[in-house]
């Protein structure tokens, strides 16, 4: 019985399998993004066990297909299996062994990518300095602790968290914060003589403010802006119900329970234990076109722990690794000529690709080449 | 002569390649000569012939105007018509209009696909009406109407900027009014502040002198190519200025710019029909531009000699023939015919990579930059790989896989080229040549290696099944080639697509992102190692083989054209529907060829008569 699950995990054509499943998988999930955007299909077809299809009128969620994790998986276990049951070092085989286990630490350094990589981003203008980016696409309500003269503290609510909408208690405040609605998408209207609509707030800049509520957007060039409506709540009394809202800006002050605070609501940022500051940003374009031929920040960076104080150029296609994080230069701002944004990442598994382009490279090299080689001489000996 | 008749044939077409690479000299105004004139469009210096080229095929589809009588107008010809006499370029019919309801909307006769611009004058308020709803509309969402009326307003729009580039359009004689407008000058100049500090000043030659000024400015806003170069060559290379945009500049200081002048004469002498000042004109001209611009001039000189050599069109013509022969040989058996084929591939292959090297010298970059130079190249690498495996087997095979892959990658080419220049410049994030040399390269050769395979496994099922010339010997042959090549393919496929991911790494922080055109990629690597796996297991034989082969030409043609046209992703640079209808039309095609070769080998012509069908032969890698 072992011996058979062993055969089934070993064989070929589960390899074959796995390979046009995943061939059929990445076509549908590729085109999937037409409709459902980058981020969504790719959360669904390659970031999932089993691809659920919902018939139009029914709760029902049945399974369909082997998604991404399942397929890569197999794949994963069938590769490992063979390679355990017939691993031998010679020289035929020598090419066949690089080569799968090179595609073994891409699987694996992409699983590991997959879940341990953050993406966020940094805008700079000249002269400004940054120890911290922010996401892309997730919001936080930031709580700041202004009463301790001299140094501030800050609590961030992840937006997660606020979406669903009950009361958060925070260790370190003598406060909760209950959340009574949360818009995923929003906008933001001014009340007044022609604009409809009611707010909930109470107190702050939401008591002129209506909220309007839009769909979700998945467009790659669109991206959702939250607003809450939280009220603060110490055993002392309540602090009144406020929005905050990723379109406000300006930190609102309340207080609760004796202490004055501030709230805002902003992109979720990610703290280095350095600065990063904008010393110049170039960019250019071809002469009588609209097409960037380079841009590029050169930045200062600084680290108060070693002691570092140096330049960097940071361009196109030459980041900057430092600290387990890898800068680039992403973007520029379309109306501020001294504007820069890099990208930041963290991906502990950046190095495994290169690696394992190496060992597949060199083994389907050395396999290829050895047939190649036998043909030629058995073609010169015909 | 059987046995000469080979080389008599290819040194016949080697001659045919020579000899238009030495043109006769021309008579009368030497257009050629003016072609070769450097301007700066697109980010980039190229001669006036590559700007008359691209324009005639945005407006007209073609690189040339046809005239009633018969004749050829070529497009600097048309281009210095356009410039210096507009009045009669004006009635050459060279805006193609072919849609119905185009056609209808402004008044044309639907029996005629070619109109001048005097025919749309009339026309020319509603298509900017029509346009100007269209253009607030999502692209992708346009009908074929919209799109064609979008079209014919941008050819009209190029087509006027062209006719002001160095003059304005209804001047009778530029060269006087240069004259004229340097006389006025320093009055002009002091009537013109005069009035603006709000003092007397003499009336009419403030009246002139603004009247000419806003036929310059007229000029600089809508001038298309730069035309004059930059005042000094040591500041930067890349500053030229457009015709008015200099003389409103430089008038003041330095005068009215030399290059402006020489364009002015060489326009008088065309008008006036002197064709031996027009010549002295664009002589003196280069010799002026020589002293200060060599790289400039000698660069636009090799474009315009490479544009008129043409040798991407030669090639289509020997591709053509070595396929004829090669499908011949295979009837009639004859070594003659088949090693005809071989040296007509040999020699379009040489012509091919000349081609493929002079771009790239021109370019100063790899083979591949954009789609259009990666149909040249994907040509190019499968003719290589037919070369080998005709080489190897001596069965014609190679030849006519070779010549089929070479011939239509040249006709996509060809039709890519109609979007226009096909050097331009890169975005910020492609400028690099090692990315490109390295990651686009391969990643290319794996296309072209697994659409090598696809064709020599469509020979082996039409030849197969509707012939009787596939005998056991050339089947075990072709299914060596096919084993072979798709090898060959995932090499190159999955180098290709991880040096792509760790390019991607090093500009935009992510190895993988499941972009289109990564998965388009991907999925060519997923399906050569499924054939490979699927024959090693021996899963499949033969049949199963070539059908898995041909179905990578669907895979194929979808990453490298397919993704192109979702519209999405980083790597998308332009929907393009008419190549769409080809693509599925392609697709079509190989699914039916692969329904063809599902039938049982009993039923094939090849194989009616013969005991046993053609045994899968032990594989090298099985174990």
């Amino acid at each position: 019985m072992a011996d058979r699950i062993l055969s089934f995990f070993c064989s070929l054509r589960l390899t074959v399998v796995c390979l046009v499943a995943a061939l059929i998988l990445v076509f549908v999930g590729t085109m999937a993004q037409v409709h459902e955007g980058l981020y969504a299909a790719q959360n669904r077809y390659f970031r999932s066990m089993l691809i659920y299809w919902s018939p139009q009128g029914f709760p029902l969620r049945i399974p369909v297909f082997p998604g991404g994790y399942l397929v890569g998986g197999l794949l994963l276990i069938n590769l490992t299996a063979s390679y355990m049951r017939r691993f031998s070092f010679n020289r035929d085989t020598i090419g066949q062994q690089l080569t799968h286990g090179g595609i073994v630490l891409l699987l694996v350094g992409q699983f590991a990518t997959d879940s341990l990589q953050v993406e966020s981003h940094m805008r700079l203008s000249e002269g400004e300095a940054k120890n911290y980016s922010e996401d892309g696409s997730k919001f936080e309500l930031a709580l700041i602790d202004a009463t301790q003269g001299g140094s501030e503290k800050v609590v961030a609510i992840p937006e997660n968290l606020l979406a669903r909408q009950k009361e958060i208690q925070i260790p370190s405040l003598p406060f909760a914060i209950k959340v009574n609605r949360y818009w995923r998408n929003s906008r933001l209207s001014q009340l007044g003589t022609n604009a409809p609509g009611a707010t909930e707030a109470s107190r702050g800049f939401g008591q002129s403010i209506a909220v309007r509520e839009l769909p979700a957007t998945v467009k790659m060039d669109e991206r959702n802006l939250p607003s809450v409506i939280v009220e603060p709540v110490s055993p002392q009394g309540k602090g009144g119900t406020w929005l905050a809202s990723s379109m406000l800006e300006d930190p609102q002050s309340f207080q609760v329970g004796g202490g004055t605070y501030q709230m805002v609501m902003r992109p979720a940022r990610y703290y280095n234990p350095f600065y990063i500051e904008l010393m110049k940003f170039s960019h250019d374009k071809y002469k009588g076109t609209e097409i960037p031929k380079n841009f590029s920040s050169r930045v200062r960076l600084l680290n108060k722990a070693s002691g570092e104080d140096r330049e960097v150029l940071i361009y196109m296609n030459n980041p900057l690794r430092y600290g387990g994080k890898t800068f680039y230069q992403s973007g520029y701002d379309e109306n501020n000529p001294k504007v820069t944004i890099l990208q930041v990442v963290r991906n502990p598994g950046w190095l495994t690709p290169y690696v394992s382009c190496a060992l597949v490279s060199a083994g389907l090299l050395i396999q290829f080449m050895s047939h190649l080689v036998g043909f030629i001489k058995q073609r010169k000996s015909a | 002569m059987k046995k000469w008749f080979p080389w008599i044939l290819t040194s016949l077409c080697a001659a045919w390649i020579l000899a238009s690479l030495f043109p006769a000299s021309e008579k009368g105004f030497k257009t050629r000569e003016f072609g070769k004139l450097p301007v700066l469009l697109n980010g980039r210096v190229q001669p006036m012939d590559s700007v008359a080229r691209n324009a005639l095929l945005e407006i007209r589809n073609k690189q040339s105007v046809a005239l009633e009588n018969g004749q050829k107008l070529n497009a600097t010809e048309w281009l210095l018509e356009v410039f210096f006499n507009a009045r009669a370029a004006d009635a050459r019919k060279v805006f193609r209009v072919d849609h119905p309801e185009l056609l209808s909307l402004l008044k044309l006769s639907e029996t005629e696909k070619h109109f001048s611009f005097d025919q749309l004058q009339p026309g020319l308020d509603e298509i900017e009406r029509q346009s100007e709803r269209i253009n607030a509309t999502e692209p992708a969402l346009r009908t074929t109407f919209e799109k064609q009326t979008i079209k014919l307003d941008q050819s009209l729009q190029l087509y006027r900027r062209l006719k002001n580039s160095l003059q304005p359009e209804n001047s009778s004689d530029f060269v006087a009014e240069l004259n004229d407008f340097e006389k006025i000058l320093p009055e002009g100049v002091t009537a013109l502040r005069d009035q603006q500090a709000g003092k007397p000043h003499d009336k009419a030659v403030f009246n002139e002198f603004v009247r000419m000024i806003s036929r310059f400015d007229m000029v600089m806003r809508m001038a298309y190519p730069l035309t004059v170069p930059p005042a000094s060559a040591d500041t930067s290379r890349d500053n030229w200025m457009n015709a008015g945009a200099a003389l409103l500049e430089f008038a003041k200081t330095n005068g009215i710019p030399q290059p402006v002048r020489f364009y002015a004469a060489m326009g008088q002498a065309y008008r006036e029909g002197k064709p031996e000042r027009f010549n002295q004109e664009v002589n003196d001209y280069r010799n002026w531009l020589r002293q200060r611009f060599t790289p400039e001039l000698s660069k636009a000189s090799r474009e315009a000699g490479f544009s008129q050599f043409q040798p991407f069109y030669k090639t289509i013509v020997l591709y053509v023939l070595a396929f004829i022969l090669g499908c011949v040989s295979w009837f009639h058996l004859s070594e003659w015919l088949r090693r005809s084929a071989q040296y007509l591939i040999v020699l379009a292959f040489g012509l091919h990579t000349f081609g493929l090297v002079f771009r790239m010298v021109l370019e100063g970059r790899p083979p591949v930059t954009n789609l259009y130079s990666s149909a040249i190249f994907i040509g190019w690498a499968a003719v290589l790989l037919g070369i080998f495996l005709e080489r190897a087997y001596r069965d014609g095979i190679g030849s006519v896989t070779a010549a089929t892959i070479g011939f239509t990658t040249q006709i996509i080419a060809h039709n890519l080229a109609l979007g226009g220049d096909t050097m331009e410049m890169l975005r910020a994030v492609l400028d690099t040549n090692f990315w490109l040399a390295t990651h686009v390269v391969t990643v290319t050769l794996g296309y072209a290696a697994t659409f090598v395979a696809g064709f020599l496994a469509l020979i082996y099922v039409l030849r197969g099944l509707f012939t009787r010339s596939l005998s056991e010997k050339t089947a075990s042959a072709l299914e060596g080639m096919v084993y072979g090549v798709v090898c060959f393919a995932l090499l190159f496929s999955f180098v290709g697509t991880v040096l792509g991911g760790i390019w991607a790494d090093q500009s935009w922080g992510r190895f993988w992102g499941w972009d289109p055109k990564e998965n388009g990629a991907l999925i060519i690597v997923l399906w050569n190692a499924a054939i490979l796996h699927a024959h090693w297991g021996k899963i499949v034989g033969a049949r199963g083989l070539m059908n898995m082969a041909i179905f990578g030409n669907i895979v194929t043609s979808f990453s490298w054209f397919g993704v192109n046209m979702l519209g999405i992703g980083l790597h998308s640079y332009g929907f393009m529907d008419e190549a769409f209808k080809w693509l599925i039309l392609f697709i079509g095609s190989q699914l039916v060829i692969i329904i063809l070769g599902l039938i049982p080998l009993s039923k094939w012509a090849s194989f009616k008569n013969s005991p046993k069908h053609p045994k899968l032969s032990q594989p090298a890698g099985a174990r």
